[in-house]
């Protein structure tokens, strides 16, 4: 993101992030003919379970909706030049937040559990954040580390509360009960159906519209505030940020646990909107996801969003597409996610030098 | 030729209305550990091929990948016409739940887990009574009276096989001492052979000198492990005495190839019925397994007292008890 660049803004923003998944759909399409398949076919059956039919559509935005929250926790960290892979832990220990307010508080009516529901994700998930954040900070203990040995906590934590705590008695699965239904967030079918408009039942919710709040906010707070700006320049240079008198610290402390609310806040999307139970292992890679839709997001709300879009439309699309193909597994579709990947963030840079040299030619003529 | 063109036409007519009539779609939804995982799901899919090969019907088949896809993907198989849906694996209760009853006319099956519905069968396994009888196995060959059990992933169907199993030991000898080990806290726990290498090896160095493993593919860690320090395991799922030979003292037999095979039988006979199944020693649906390559590890006192225990069981004179009836074990 802050290397010089002598292309064209829009060629940078576009044409490159274009050409990488390009690239990337490039090398899924080979593997794809070389199992057999007809990759043209394969993409159109991926692009009609996406967006061909509403209850894809409704899927692909639930999916969506986590990726941004991920998303958004990944690039908060960033600008402050700080790796957080931590979120799937900090959206982990978000979930305990969120179902202990609904157990503990569920004979309170909805629109006073779901607010304090709301805080409590994004409380839970700074303080995971958080101590990571102060490690750094203070230790100089390395935030890659802290976060990832992070998560391995989170989950051995929740593992114990699930199986010996939480869990429904009499039951075999670690899941806690089902939280009462006032404080379910309202799906949007339901939304719909008070309308008067039909919509097929899917896990869409509420949340897509907090998500695409926050996309706004974090605009507002990164690139239009005092605070936005300290976070950024400790992001881009530590030393001056420092000389010029910031609290440096203090910056890394709270970007980390702004950092944390936001991977929370996909816990939200999770339990109150989708599964209504907390069960085992649900954040199910969505934290891990949220590092590659920042990369190719390029840190920036409207890039994540789209990223986002593309992520959620791969898993939707990716589902129906092995449904429909039975020799296109799971794995395969996971091949493709990585191969997204692999171009957009490890190989950002890839088409740089000849697209530079492409563009020298033309402003040559 | 005229006559016999007609013939064949009619023919064909009456075999494809035949065939209409008969079509009978099974279909199998394989949990996120996947299909060839080696254990549970790989068992389930056995069973469904074995299916397709005796009567020619094909199934469906898929595959989810996180959470919200249990509910999508039952879903879309009953709306696909499907008549007959297998979930495997207790992840899928709340989904099966929520689809069957939105899908009334579809038969549903649960594997591992009991989940409520007109149109919906359970299938339980009884692990911890084939545990307890490779238990009385390990007690009975361990010479430094130390047997050692190795979970995959720490919940209480693990702890249920852990259970059974101590039960048998100390049955067979009271001295008996059990440690048990879970590799983790993760589903990735029922898929690390190195960790469940090393754990059977912290195992052989506190004096473990038979270890039972109820881990999936971590497994196969731990047997290689007994193997190299030749000491004896215990397999699980299915038979595994093949494994290692001579270094597998038995192998712990889940039959959800079985399982799967009968509920798709029955369902293509229309002897499908929803309900509780449970499959216990009685019902063939747990067991353990003596073949040629343990032969000479079973002595023949230790094959009649596990074989008496196995008729005990059966008989009810021995109970066994279920970790996951009280989420606790009444021997450590």
């Amino acid at each position: 993101m802050s290397q010089p660049s002598n292309l064209p803004r829009w060629a940078t923003l576009w044409l490159m992030p274009a050409l990488n998944l390009f690239a990337a759909l490039l090398v899924s399409g080979l593997v794809i003919t070389l199992i057999g398949e007809d990759p043209v076919e394969c993409l159109q059956l991926m692009i009609n379970g996406a967006f061909g039919y509403p209850e894809g559509i409704g899927y692909t935005l639930f999916y969506t909706t986590s990726f941004i929250f991920t998303g958004l926790a990944v690039a908060a960290a960033f600008h402050a030049g700080l790796f957080n892979i931590g979120g799937e832990g900090q959206m982990y220990l978000a979930g305990l937040g969120v179902t202990l307010v609904c157990l503990g508080l569920d004979f309170l009516p909805g629109w006073v559990v779901i607010p304090l529901a709301l805080l409590a994700s994004m409380m839970f998930g700074a303080a995971w954040a958080f101590i990571p954040g102060y490690l750094q900070a203070k230790r100089g203990s390395h935030i890659v580390v802290t976060t990832i040995m992070f998560n391995f906590i989170a989950s051995a934590l929740m593992t114990w509360l699930l199986v010996d705590k939480l869990i429904m008695p009499g039951s075999q699965t670690p899941a806690t009960r089902l939280f009462a239904e006032s404080a379910w967030i309202p799906m949007l079918h339901e939304l719909a159906a008070n309308l008067g408009v039909e919509l097929p039942q899917t896990p869409l919710n509420a949340t897509f519209f907090l998500a695409l709040i926050s996309l706004v906010v974090f605009y507002l707070m990164v690139w239009r505030s005092r605070w936005g700006y300290t976070l950024r320049t400790v992001g881009l240079n530590e030393k001056a940020a420092r000389y010029a008198g910031m609290p440096v610290s203090k910056v890394i402390i709270v970007a980390m646990c702004f950092s944390g609310a936001l991977a929370g806040l996909a816990a939200v999307n999770e339990l109150l909107g989708s599964t209504h139970r907390m069960n085992l292992a649900f954040t199910n890679g969505i934290g891990f996801v949220g590092i590659a839709v920042a990369l190719m997001g390029r840190n920036h709300p409207f890039g994540i969003l789209l990223s986002a879009l593309l992520f959620g439309a791969l898993t939707q699309g990716g589902l129906d597409l092995s449904f429909e193909k039975p020799a296109i597994t799971h794995e395969m579709i996971i091949l493709t996610q990585g191969l997204i990947i692999l171009f957009c963030g490890a190989l950002e840079n890839l088409f740089q030098t000849p697209l530079a040299l492409a563009f020298k030619q033309m402003t040559k003529r | 030729m005229h006559i016999s063109k007609t013939r064949g036409i009619a023919a064909a007519v009456m075999l494809m209305t035949a065939s209409a009539s008969w079509a009978f779609v099974p279909a199998v939804v394989y949990d996120q550990a996947g299909k060839f995982d080696k254990s549970f799901n790989e068992a389930a899919y056995t069973g469904a091929e074995r299916f397709k090969k005796a009567t020619g019907i094909a199934y469906r088949e898929a595959q989810i990948a996180n959470e919200a896809q249990k509910e999508q993907v039952l879903r879309n198989l009953a709306r696909r016409n499907v008549d007959l849906i297998v979930a495997v694996g207790f992840s899928f209760t709340q989904a099966v739940q929520t689809v069957a009853a939105e899908f009334p006319k579809v038969k549903f099956t649960i594997v591992d887990d009991v989940a409520k519905g007109a149109n919906v069968q359970s299938i339980v396994f009884k692990e911890q009574e084939g545990s307890y009888l490779v238990g009385m196995a390990a007690g009975m060959a361990s010479k430094s009276k130390k047997v050692g059990f190795i979970g995959g992933m720490d919940v209480p169907l693990i702890r249920a096989f852990g259970c059974g199993y101590a039960q048998g030991a100390k049955a067979a000898d009271k001295k008996v001492e059990v440690i048990s080990n879970m590799t983790g806290t993760t589903p990735q726990a029922f898929n690390d052979p190195a960790r469940g290498g090393e754990l059977a090896r912290s195992q052989f160095d506190r004096g473990v000198d038979v270890v039972f493993h109820a881990a999936g593919g971590t497994g196969m860690g731990v047997l290689q492990a007994a193997k190299d320090k030749n000491k004896l395991g215990i397999g699980v799922d299915s038979n595994q005495n093949h494994l290692f030979p001579g270094f597998v003292l038995t192998s712990m037999l889940k039959r959800v190839d079985n399982a799967v095979y009968s509920i798709m039988m029955s369902g293509k006979d229309n002897s499908w019925k929803p309900g509780l199944v449970t499959m216990g020693l009685k019902e063939g649906g747990v067991d353990w397994a003596v073949d040629a390559n343990n032969r000479k590890l079973i002595s023949k006192d230790m094959e009649a007292k596990i074989t008496q225990a196995k008729k005990d069981i059966v008989a009810g004179k021995i109970k066994v008890v279920d970790y996951r009836a009280g989420n606790r074990c009444p021997v450590q």
